[in-house]
């Protein structure tokens, strides 16, 4: 393939936000007929090179060209027009409107003004039929049908522009193995076609499951291009992390102690909630980490959110550090002791307009009330520790949280709930969609929190992770808790056969 | 300069500044201060003397707006507390008794303080949308004046009354003096407690500030209740001014004009970031315009067309992207006589 012309190429691409340099001389080819990998962890300009190539943002320096032309789109649908479709990891499709519509949204065949339904019926039927073997009814609302559906409708209309590039952004983070399977069925035939596929994913396997070739990026610099076949793995993660390799391996395996303490910090006793979770019981002592494992929608996130008081729970005594306790709401929780990452950082974590400071301290002065406020120069002596201490990049609390990465505002969280020295940690998913580097610190630092006494519950649907730290695992089936599994007897195998019950 | 251009004073500033110069040119005298009666005179303190109930209405608007709602009742507040204090004076055997007119005061700002409430009441507990839910206060409380008033404008006779709207304090209006209070007292309660943070965060981020541990309703009914007592004020001070309570005109049209100024001063409808001192200039900006209208003899027919072209000018300064275009095209234009110029030469 190294002789044919690149249909695509970036040169010398820099961009820059306030406060951070995105990209800074970035190289970018795609061949025609190949998929693409683009790698590198979070906040290493994948996204913004993205946006560049699709006219989200302009670039400051540097030119692109398609074919033997210089490009230069200044919207994503100018860049649709020149061939270049993008299908983001949240599908974009409009979820009352049936498949046919919202391939054709648009561009529907029209006749006197009036739109012909059945030719675009037909031609939306033909189109899923033949590119992608995907036989569904097209009248249909998107919305019956799976995620894993709407993301191929998606590709579909992206398809349907004449495209000669197509865009997949972390396309498989929310399917299930086999809608993988038919996706990268599709994309393969795509390659046959002679499309050029650019794949953005953090799932390693898939890399290497459907990639011919691999281009990482670390700090918004260029580390370099290669066939996917000549770089092992290993060398792909180093390459993407850079020196810091030994510390994936470096996580210690930690000794199994059953919990020494029979100080319990939370302990409940058939609490439920009607529609959410049946009534579980569950215990965690001071200083041990419990592992909530499940697949999504077992329940997981419910139980979390119950503890926490961000909903009711309607049935079952609660006690915290020994004591009888209700907890009605987010702030009688967090005066207990209680503190929750949730998994939907954006809409639940962060608040993306006020600064990095701010976002730290949010937690602590709620708790503490409006009239006892944090002085100013309280504020910025927490923020600079916990910048510090947490290793959030750029080292700046004054730029708005928004404009960090996702590693690192889950950091930011972190450091919120950190600052008002928890007793029970509860963390949904916190090293979703985050790179390897700081998923390794996270992990470290919960590692770290529980010998110091605190008490963690763990949720995640990388079992892995669960496995390494976790004491206990408890495990959820279809909103029930079903087994409870000490960490000196856990197991991968274990615990998938408890997932998968039976 | 750079940084200074980028403050979000900016622009405000340099519209109030442009609006003075204007005068200025047209008029030198507009500038003049004259000192009569121990009190002072002149165009500017005109405008900060009728710029006073608009403020107050928009420094409560902000911190509404700020926690991503909207109040359109303040203009209904300002009739009802008018209407209020005007009646419980006129039944008073003695109109000037400071005891009866510090009880009207207080009875009229205990309803805009309720009925502030009631807005935050229907926003936070019943769940409905601020623009609907301040909407039927907006419609119905021009009605509740009427009821209290009993469909007459009140005339009062109270000296003591007077003074909220007409007095003067060392020379300056004692209007101007309540601006300054209710101004120091929301900076106080949104910097130096954690009020404001709460506020912005809310306007943010509901959800998140929630599970911050952040009490979003309580946080969202005092703003409502807070812009209650800054309408209910603005309602004594217009009806003091000319000692009556008429119901169908005071404060009408004032929830627009508080949203203009809250927006003018940098403050987003989409909730989050607020600036009352930005506020506070979009009020002069609002009651300088009007001013200006005024003295430069503008057909009355036609001074909310002038108005509203003002307004526009003042937005699309402000906008960023208006400017960006602006310059853009400026400079292709300057640039293609050039080229032609070259051209023949050639």
């Amino acid at each position: 393939m190294g002789e044919k012309e690149p249909l695509l190429q970036m040169t010398d691409i820099c961009k820059s936000f306030p406060g951070v340099q995105a990209l800074s001389g970035v190289h970018f080819r795609l061949f025609p007929g190949e998929i693409h990998a683009l790698m590198g962890q979070n906040g290493a300009g994948k996204s913004t090179l993205i946006k560049v190539l699709t006219g989200v943002y302009p670039a400051d320096r540097g030119h692109i060209r398609l074919e033997d032309r210089i490009i230069r789109p200044h919207s994503p649908l100018e860049a649709q027009m020149m061939g270049i479709s993008t299908v983001y990891q949240e599908v974009n499709l409009c979820p009352n409107l049936s498949v046919a519509e919202n391939i054709f949204i648009g561009r529907e065949p029209r006749r006197f003004g009036k739109i012909r339904w059945r030719e675009m019926n037909e031609r939306a039927r033909r189109l899923l039929e033949e590119r992608l073997h995907v036989r569904i009814d097209v009248t249909r609302p998107v919305s019956s049908y799976s995620v894993a559906i709407q993301q191929l409708v998606a590709i579909a209309r992206a398809l349907n522009i004449s495209a000669r590039v197509l865009i997949l952004d972390e396309p498989t983070s929310s399917l299930d193995r086999s809608e993988v399977e038919q996706l990268f069925a599709v994309m393969r035939k795509l390659r046959d076609d002679g499309l050029a596929i650019l794949f953005v994913t953090h799932f390693l396997d898939q890399v290497y499951e459907v990639s011919d070739r691999i281009t990482v990026l670390r700090n918004g610099k260029l580390i370099g291009e290669y066939p996917t076949e000549e770089l092992p793995r290993l060398e792909l993660v180093a390459a993407m992390i850079g020196k810091e390799l030994q510390a994936l391996e470096e996580i210690p395996r930690e000794e199994r102690r059953p919990a020494v303490s029979e100080e319990w910090t939370l302990e409940a006793v058939g609490v439920g909630r009607k529609g959410a979770v049946e009534p579980f019981d569950l215990r965690i002592a001071k200083g041990e980490i419990v592992g909530l494992a499940g697949l999504l929608g077992s329940g997981r996130t419910e139980v979390a959110r119950m503890l926490f008081g961000a909903d009711r729970a309607d049935q079952g005594r609660l006690r915290v550090s020994g004591e009888e306790t209700v907890i009605h709401s987010p702030l009688q929780a967090i005066n207990k002791g209680i503190a929750f990452c949730s998994e939907n950082r954006k809409t639940e974590g962060i608040i993306d307009e006020l600064t990095v400071r701010e976002n730290i301290i949010a937690a602590l002065q709620a708790s503490q009330g409006w009239f006892r406020a944090l002085g100013r120069k309280r504020q910025e002596e927490l923020a600079d520790e916990y910048i510090r201490v947490l290793n959030i990049h750029p080292p700046d609390p004054e730029i708005p949280v928004k404009n960090l990465s996702g590693g690192n505002q889950q950091k930011v969280l972190l450091a919120r709930w950190l600052l008002t020295n928890p007793k029970l940690f509860i963390l949904d998913e916190p090293t979703r969609g985050i790179d390897v580097g700081a998923k390794t610190e996270i992990q470290k630092l919960i590692l770290a929190l529980a010998r110091e006494g605190m008490s963690v519950l763990f949720i995640s649907s990388e079992l892995e992770e669960v496995l390494r730290i976790s004491h206990r695992i408890a495990v959820m089936r279809d909103r029930r808790k079903v087994s409870e599994i000490p960490g000196k007897d856990a197991s991968r195998e274990r615990v998938m056969q408890a997932i998968a019950g039976g | 300069m750079e940084r200074i251009r980028r403050h979000h004073l900016f622009w405000p500033l340099m519209v109030l500044a442009a609006l003075l110069l204007f005068n200025l040119l047209y008029d030198p005298d507009f500038f003049r201060i004259q000192m009569r009666d121990g009190a002072l005179y002149g165009s500017l303190i005109d405008i900060l003397f009728f710029g006073s109930p608009l403020a107050l209405v928009a420094i409560g608007m902000t911190l509404v707006i700020a926690t991503r709602g909207i109040d359109l009742s303040v203009g209904s507040v300002v009739a009802i507390s008018g209407a209020i204090a005007c009646l419980t004076i006129s039944k008073g055997a003695d109109q000037n008794d400071p005891s009866l007119v510090l009880a009207a005061v207080g009875l009229a700002l205990a309803a805009s303080a309720l009925l502030g409430l009631w807005n935050g009441f229907l926003v936070t507990r019943a769940g409905i949308q601020p623009i609907v839910a301040t909407l039927i206060l907006m419609v119905a409380g021009r009605g509740i004046a009427q009821l209290i008033t009993s469909g007459q404008i009140i005339t009062v006779i109270s000296p003591n009354y007077e003074i909220i709207g007409g007095g003067a304090l060392l020379a300056l209006p004692v209007s101007v003096y309540i601006v300054a209070l209710v101004f120091l007292l929301a900076v106080f309660l949104t910097r130096k407690t954690a009020l404001g943070l709460f506020i912005e965060s809310v306007g943010c981020n509901p959800t998140a500030s929630r599970l911050a541990g952040i009490r979003s309703d309580t946080v969202r009914l005092f703003a409502y209740l807070f812009c209650g007592l800054c309408a209910g004020m603005a309602g004594l001070i217009l009806s003091s001014n000319v000692s009556s309570a008429d119901c169908n005109n005071a404060g009408l049209w004032y929830e627009l004009d508080a949203i203009l100024a809250v927006v003018i001063g940098g403050t987003s409808l989409n909730g989050g970031r607020f600036f009352l001192t930005g506020t506070l200039l979009g009020v002069l900006i609002i009651q300088t315009l009007t001013t200006t209208i005024y003295m430069t003899g503008v057909p009355p027919e036609i001074t909310l067309v002038v108005k509203a072209v003002v307004v526009l000018a003042v937005c699309l300064v402000q906008s960023e992207s208006f400017r960006r275009k602006l310059v853009h095209s400026l400079a292709t234009a300057r640039s293609q006589p050039v080229e032609r110029e070259v051209t023949p030469r050639g």
